[in-house]
């Protein structure tokens, strides 16, 4: 497509005048994964960057299907994935299965982490599950207006900071911040925006120590797979679908 | 395995017990110790607890052991009022348009370019009519009825339902989940049995779809409304006569409630034994509806959705039912000599014959049992006032279908047996697919078609035993 216009370039208007793709999701240049704890908003997100309309409501556990769709900005492709909401990703129920499997072996090019504002601090505890795994991602603070009600206030650039990966505001269910987001996913897409994601530090001395020594053994053995020390824990519990995909070596990257 | 795999494996087991097993225990607390020190690091509030308080008072009241039930028959009673009021309007001009002016301009459209009798009476009698039945009684309370329960379950009452239900369904040993898919199926039964995915435990979600068709569906409400109208609003005076009708109709929703946990229960004491598993269920914070928005995904996610699987299924319907009062077997039509061989039967659970095969070739989709009904009634009966053999059609008066229903030998018990029918037989075949793909189990399913049938002719046919002897 040749460009004539500045606005066809600007990032900021094509971010406005996005282009939903609803479920067209061929042939695409990013793959964007949507987790979260149930009902954050994660459908309402979806819908307003796919322009798809999966249904909405209020109460948790409502998404129970993977749902697929698709938006280009600034001539790039991106595939969005819907995962079902959880609150976690250690423990072994189906919908937490879907999630956990999808981040480690769809390998999204980014993580969209959506969660409650005025719930942050339990909302944090899958976000740094996921930083255990994932690099590239992205917090999406929704349901800012109902924050806002609540008189909570959150430091953007302190947990930004803290937490080593881009946090961008949002209104889903207003169509506030949308923008933004899609900017930060393009970003982090591309890696012109570098996560340096936060990871637990204070596990117990021994863990770190198992864990180290499984690291190194991994590393011999398995060079290429990404990172080892989350893999290393899993060993660790005992989690037979990682050694069932260590077999498989389809958590290798190439 | 392969010889790294398996080193790796052993080497694992190995450090595993070094470490002991508080592994995951000890995880979970650093994690959580992270989360609370980068969220007190980045969120402040202001009198927080004020506004928070709102949500916990109404709280206390929808959930209150005293009126969280009263206040549910409530809600669910208005948006039936709502629904059953407000659907008359555009349901009988819908019909005047699409029965009383487009059908004969059709009619002389078809007989000024000479098209045979038979190719007529099929397309334009059997499969136009059925499709302007359906659009003309389903989607005026479509549009009203989705759109209220879409604005319930965005304001965020449903966890609620669920809440307040947890005790029953605990009690039957079911999982408390499954008062949201309950809910869900109130609207249509095979969306209620997509949504048991939420219930994690195989065995507790087998329930929940089983039971799932004792939720009033969708394409059944217009039958029992239009049946309690006719005849349970005729035996009070006509000042209560509106009231009676709902309250039968809720009555019969209730009574459907009823028979989920009852089932329910019978199944956790026999075939699907087991415990009852726990679950944390959060009461999301209540959130203004966006009326508007409301009105129009559900508009086109629901209603239309719906309503072109309805006409989708009515077209062959309609057509089966001209061909088989068209097509005769000696002097009589298929049509007739069913009913005759199913009348027998059909007396004993207080029905008849021609109930019977109207659910027969209803099993598509629920909305076409009432114009099978007076089509096939108008049939045998031989009175004057329908539009002829095989012609599905909606009298514009109530009186006159409570004149063509009685001249079919209909009485109050038959009412009540139908409407207690309509409740209780084989899921739609929609939802006998979807339960199929959802349990990938020829078992399953067949018990889930066949548990409700049976119930409905054991219950109609203590109801017809019992009050013949009064």
């Amino acid at each position: 497509m040749e460009k004539y216009s500045a606005c066809d370039t600007c990032g900021h208007f094509n971010a406005q005048g996005l282009q939903k793709l609803g479920v067209k999701v061929e042939e695409v240049d990013y793959v964007i994964a949507l987790a979260g704890n149930p009902n954050t908003g994660k459908s309402t997100v979806f819908n307003s960057l796919t322009g798809l309309r999966q249904h909405t409501g209020n109460w948790p556990g409502k998404t129970v299907i993977r749902a697929e769709g698709a938006y280009a900005y600034n001539d790039k492709k991106y595939k969005l994935i819907d995962l079902p909401g959880t609150y976690s990703l250690l423990s072994t129920s189906d919908d937490e299965e879907v999630a956990r499997n999808f981040i480690l072996f769809g390998k999204p090019d980014v993580t969209v982490v959506v969660v409650d504002a005025s719930r942050l601090e339990r909302n944090l505890n899958l976000v740094l599950q996921i930083l255990e795994i994932t690099d590239k991602a992205v917090l999406c603070l929704n349901l800012m207006d109902e924050a806002e009600r609540n008189n909570i206030s959150i430091d953007q650039r302190t947990l930004s900071r803290d937490l080593g990966i881009p946090v961008v505001a949002t209104s889903a269910r207003y169509n506030r911040g949308i923008p933004e987001l899609i900017q930060t996913i393009e970003g982090v897409a591309n890696g012109s925006i570098k996560c340096k994601a936060h990871h637990v530090i204070n596990i117990p001395k021994n863990i770190k120590k198992a864990t180290n020594n499984l690291v190194v053994e991994l590393e011999k053995q398995f060079p290429k797979l990404p990172n080892k020390s989350w893999i290393a824990l899993r060993l660790l519990q005992g989690d037979e679908r990682i050694i069932k995909a260590l077999e498989s070596g389809e958590l290798i990257v190439e | 395995m392969s010889k790294k795999v398996e080193n790796i494996v052993e080497f694992a087991n190995e450090l595993r017990w070094q470490i002991g097993d508080e592994l995951h225990d000890h995880l979970t607390e650093s994690i959580y110790a992270d989360a609370a020190k980068i969220a007190s690091a980045s969120v402040s509030t202001e009198n927080s607890k004020k506004s928070f308080r709102l949500d916990a008072k109404i709280d206390k009241i929808v959930t209150s052991k005293i009126w969280g039930f009263p206040i549910m028959f409530l809600v669910l009673a208005l948006v039936l009022w709502i629904t059953i009021i407000g659907a008359n309007y555009p349901s009988s001009m819908l019909a005047t348009l699409l029965l009383d002016n487009v059908h004969p301009i059709l009619k002389s459209f078809a007989a000024s370019i000479g098209m045979p009798w038979w190719l007529d009476g099929f397309l334009i009698d059997g499969v136009y009519l059925a499709l302007a039945w359906v659009i003309a009684v389903m989607l005026p309370p479509m549009a009203i009825f989705f759109p209220l329960f879409t604005m319930l379950e965005d304001f965020g009452y449903l966890p609620r339902v669920a809440f307040n239900m947890d005790y029953l369904f605990k009690k039957t040993g079911a999982h408390g989940k499954q008062a949201l898919t309950m809910s869900m199926g109130f609207g249509c039964n095979a969306a209620g049995v997509v949504a048991t995915r939420i219930i994690d435990s195989p065995r507790e979600r087998l329930i929940a779809i089983i039971t799932n068709n004792f939720s009033l569906c969708n394409g059944r409400w217009p039958t029992q409304i239009l049946i309690a109208t006719i005849f349970i609003g005729a035996v009070v005076p006509s000042s209560l006569s509106g009231f009676a009708s709902v309250s039968a109709v809720i009555s019969i929703a209730i009574l459907g409630i009823g028979f989920m946990f009852l089932s329910s229960w019978l199944l956790t004491k026999t075939v699907l034994k087991g415990e009852v598993s726990t679950f944390n269920l959060e009461l999301p914070p209540y959130r203004p509806p966006r009326i508007w928005k409301t009105i129009y995904t559900s508009l086109i996610d629901r209603t239309l959705i719906v309503l072109w699987r309805a006409m989708v299924f009515a077209v062959p319907a309609g057509a089966i039912i001209w061909l088989i009062s068209n097509i005769y077997i000696g002097d009589e039509s298929i049509a007739a000599w069913i009913i005759n061989s199913l009348d027998g039967f059909g007396l004993i659970l207080g029905l008849n014959g021609v109930i019977l095969l109207a659910y027969i070739v209803a099993i598509p989709a629920n909305e076409i049992v009432i114009p099978t009904i007076l089509m096939l009634t108008v049939m045998v009966t031989g009175i004057s006032g329908g539009e002829g053999a095989g012609v599905m059609f909606e009298l514009d008066s109530v009186n006159e279908t409570a004149t063509i229903l009685r001249a079919g030998g209909w009485t109050l018990l038959t009412a009540v047996n139908v409407m207690l029918f309509s409740l209780l037989h084989n899921p739609c075949s929609t939802t006998i697919y979807t339960i199929y793909k959802e349990t990938k189990s020829v078992k399953w399913t067949v018990i889930a078609s066949l548990l409700p049938l049976i119930m409905g002719f054991v219950v109609t046919f203590l109801v017809a035993q019992i009050w013949r002897v009064f």
